[in-house]
């Protein structure tokens, strides 16, 4: 393992993070409007977002990223890899992040929504403002995992051709015939970038002001 | 724009052995995982400070690692170290020992559940440790597990559409490759994904049915 190596594999690795954060943010961005519709009281809505996320945690992320790519050139929309990566995983990742939001949503006190009501507030500024904040703090815990879920599913990316982290890996395990080092120093560096993450949520746990009514 | 189904699902056979194949190590893999999952973790609960340590470093390796590059390394690096592994060997082991990392920590998660008293309330009863284990902590934490586990084993039939990229010949890979010689890629992947899709639905039924089971059992 040659620095020469090694620091291509760091380089990839920024991609890595850059898909991963990407698709994290639009995913939780979806994923609140998920919530919103799986709570505005219209049945359609909410079967809609029930199937949509039953369907993104029920089949493999090999499949889904497959899919699309195969499916957008068809239906006549030529994307870069970067962004069919970026739309596949914030896909996936929007689903099992309005499942974590849902507990946060369950656990609003009642009371706050009541007092929004009283002051005037309508259905969709209370959910903007006061459940929604609420559920965020409350599930910021299982966001940090979603991240490091997502860290490392942004491994699967490489088979729509973007050259990441792992596709990198590849690649040079197959012009060196060294696999060995090439793929423990990939996971090494995902290893570092995880704890990291991780220690980052904790620290960030920590700062964020308590709940009502803890 | 037209798509064929047909094509696809005139090779039926191909794609139910095909989903054999995932079904067979899906089990098999769940199975594996389940049993060193568990030793692991009473290795961890029972073994002293040292198999502790020892012990945590490799969970947190397999946790904070893809599982895709742990099979890379496992099958495309095990040759260099003289392992020569069939591809769906490879698949097999791969998918119980990620697995075993995971069940490590919800067994971990149960033990500690179980009040420290109960433990010592056997062992002042006279209870060997097999007994403890057997008669006290399984079924105290067996609730608690369960979710969890059920949800790891998910999970992992989700996680066997990978060994389609180190040529197990499972469901995805079996479907892709029909898809290419059709030529019907997108119709491929559509049916594949509703197989999967079908399945993990099934097995969240099932789950759900075990859980309700469980819990009736128990009050």
């Amino acid at each position: 393992m040659t620095w020469k190596l090694f620091s291509l594999l760091l380089e990839a690795s920024l991609m890595t993070i850059l898909v991963s954060a990407v698709s994290i943010l639009m995913g939780l961005v979806m994923a609140i409007v998920l919530s919103g519709l799986r709570m505005s009281g219209s049945r359609v809505a909410d079967a809609g977002a029930g199937v949509f996320i039953s369907f993104f945690r029920g089949v493999p992320l090999l499949v889904q990223l497959l899919l699309i790519f195969n499916l957008l050139p068809v239906i006549g929309i030529t994307l870069p890899s970067l962004a069919t990566a970026i739309i596949g995983l914030s896909l996936c990742t929007a689903a099992y992040q309005a499942e974590n939001l849902r507990g946060g949503f369950e656990g609003v006190a009642p009371g706050l929504i009541e007092s929004a009501e009283m002051a005037g507030f309508t259905r969709m500024q209370s959910f903007i403002y006061i459940r929604t904040p609420i559920a965020l703090r409350m599930t910021f815990p299982a966001l940090v995992n979603e991240a490091i879920l997502i860290l490392k599913a942004s491994s699967l990316v490489s088979v729509v051709g973007l050259i990441e982290l792992t596709k990198m890996a590849q690649n040079l395990s197959a012009s060196t015939y060294r696999p060995l080092p090439i793929f423990a120093a990939a996971g090494v560096i995902y290893l570092a970038i995880n704890l990291v993450v991780a220690a980052i949520g904790q620290r960030a746990e920590n700062a964020l002001p308590g709940l009502p009514g803890k | 724009m037209s798509f064929d189904f047909a094509v696809i699902l005139a090779k039926l056979p191909q794609i139910l052995s095909g989903l054999g194949v995932t079904i067979l190590i899906w089990v098999g893999g769940t199975f594996a995982a389940v049993v060193l999952g568990f030793v692991v973790a009473t290795l961890r609960r029972f073994g002293g400070r040292g198999i502790e340590v020892i012990l945590r470093a490799p969970i947190e390796i397999l946790r904070g690692t893809p599982f895709l590059v742990q099979i890379f390394l496992l099958y495309f690096g095990g040759p260099y170290i003289g392992l020569r592994l069939d591809p769906w060997l490879a698949g097999l082991l791969g998918i119980s020992i990620y697995g075993a990392a995971y069940y490590a920590e919800i067994f971990r998660a149960g033990f500690q559940s179980v009040p420290v008293g109960h433990v010592e309330a056997a062992e002042c009863a006279g209870l060997s440790r097999n007994q403890i284990i057997t008669a006290i902590l399984l079924p105290e934490m067996a609730l608690l597990v369960l979710p969890p586990a059920l949800n790891m084993s998910v999970i992992l039939l989700k996680e066997t559409a990978l060994l389609s990229l180190i040529t197990v010949p499972e469901l995805t890979m079996t479907v892709q490759a029909i898809g290419s010689q059709q030529y019907a890629f997108v119709e491929s992947l559509v049916i594949l994904a509703l197989v999967y899709w079908a399945l993990v639905e099934l097995a969240n039924w099932l789950g759900r049915y075990a859980e309700r089971n469980l819990s009736k059992l128990s009050a």
